[in-house]
């Protein structure tokens, strides 16, 4: 079997301003080809203004199963949602 | 427990995601369907790279590089999408390489005239979309995703290909009796493309259950029939089936048997091209292992990775 390639993350920004978003993965050998070959593979129709490459094995995920436990805290903070609060009849851009 | 979960998780919609939890079975079933998947991306790359250096003009080859330059990109997304069930893309190659891993069928035949590239983009890649179209809907996330990538960008493809068999048609008498021999020998490849017959498909029962498949082989080829058939009139050419006819009552048009003894006699290896399409597959790759190894070194050597 041969040596295995690394794999890297690929994120796309489709138009300036816009956020970054997570398209796929490449096999590259380095960053260069990375940026390279994530520019072949996701931006054949001028999908994108940037691209960002992070290799994989670097990408911190939190646990599917953990999901209910790890996101707990914010279930009970309802007071940081605009619609918990009362306003009282007649006032406006607010 | 897990499995139930994993179940409900299913019947409620929900896609499944590499880090879940999933029965052995599924996961799978996932990596042989999308590999061969991939594999069929990849490996049909080469009937049509067959016609670009004689394509019958710039605009014809420029489409052509394009399109065959997709199937490549469709290929990659179904490897990276596969590689997250943890399996490598070296171990998916090997497997191709080793005949543990199949690919559509439909590549096996050879591309004899400039009108087998009409009627690949049409009929073949036509089925394929139905096929994709159907699978956006799939359980599982990354392939779900791929499918919905590969989707946009295939429509191209079918419509370039009936644009040539639509230009052909009403060319010269040669030129039509030419689109129409495309026709007949790609029509019945193209509709066993969805497979056997659901009486006789033996895994369709997990597949539906576990919602990697939305809808049935005999559903998707009724469903690409009844698209396809007004599209031949439209352009002047006969699907070569004597038994095609509306039907009124089912709202779909019966067709004739198709010959299953062709279909896994090119299955099991005994094409026309069989041989030909993977031992090309492996020259490709032998010969890009030095271009793999120095751009490792390069790496190594460098402190730019």
């Amino acid at each position: 079997m041969t040596e295995k390639a690394t794999v890297w993350e690929v994120f796309i920004q489709t138009k300036n301003g816009l956020a970054h978003k997570h398209v796929g993965n490449v096999h590259a050998a380095d960053k260069i080809m990375a940026l390279e070959n994530a520019r072949d593979l996701y931006t054949r129709r001028n999908e994108g203004s940037c691209i960002w490459v992070v290799k994989s094995s670097e990408i911190i995920s939190s646990e599917s199963e953990d999901s209910e436990a790890f996101f707990d805290p914010s279930n009970d903070k309802m007071y940081r949602h605009p619609t918990f609060y009362t306003m009282p009849d007649g006032a406006k851009h607010i | 427990m897990n499995e139930k979960n994993f179940q409900e998780k299913i019947e409620k919609e929900q896609k499944i995601e590499p880090k879940d939890w999933m029965p052995d079975g599924y996961r799978n079933h996932l990596i042989r369907q999308m590999s061969q998947h991939a594999h069929s991306e990849v490996i049909g790359m080469q009937p049509e790279g067959n016609w670009i250096t004689r394509a019958p003009s710039l605009r014809a080859k420029m489409i052509l590089l394009a399109k065959v330059q997709d199937e490549a990109g469709h290929g990659l997304y179904l490897y990276s999408a596969c590689e997250t069930l943890g399996i490598s893309r070296e171990e998916l190659v090997q497997q191709l390489h080793d005949e543990k891993a199949k690919y559509s069928s439909i590549f096996n035949y050879p591309t004899l005239t400039w009108a087998d590239m009409g009627a690949i983009g049409w009929l073949v890649d036509g089925a394929a979309i139905v096929n994709q179209v159907s699978l956006q809907r799939t359980s599982y996330g990354p392939y779900s995703r791929a499918m919905i990538k590969i989707c946009k960008e295939e429509s191209f493809h079918q419509r370039q290909g009936y644009e040539i068999m639509a230009e052909m048609a009403k060319g010269t008498a040669e030129q039509k009796a030419m689109a129409q021999d495309a026709l007949n020998r790609f029509w019945w490849p193209s509709i066993m493309m969805f497979g056997p017959q659901d009486s006789e498909s033996p895994r369709s029962g997990n597949a539906m259950k576990w919602k990697i498949k939305r809808q049935t082989n005999d559903e998707l080829r009724q469903n690409f029939i009844d698209k396809t058939v007004g599209q031949a009139e439209v352009i002047g050419l006969t699907i070569p089936d004597p038994d095609l006819k509306w039907n009124e009552e089912r709202g779909h048009y019966d067709f004739g048997e198709m010959d299953w003894d062709e279909f896994w006699n090119v299955v099991n290896g005994n094409g026309p091209c069989n041989q030909q399409r993977l031992d090309h597959h492996k020259k490709a790759h032998e010969d890009g292992a030095w271009v793999r190894k120095a751009a490792r070194e390069y790496a190594k050597k460098n402190t730019i990775n």
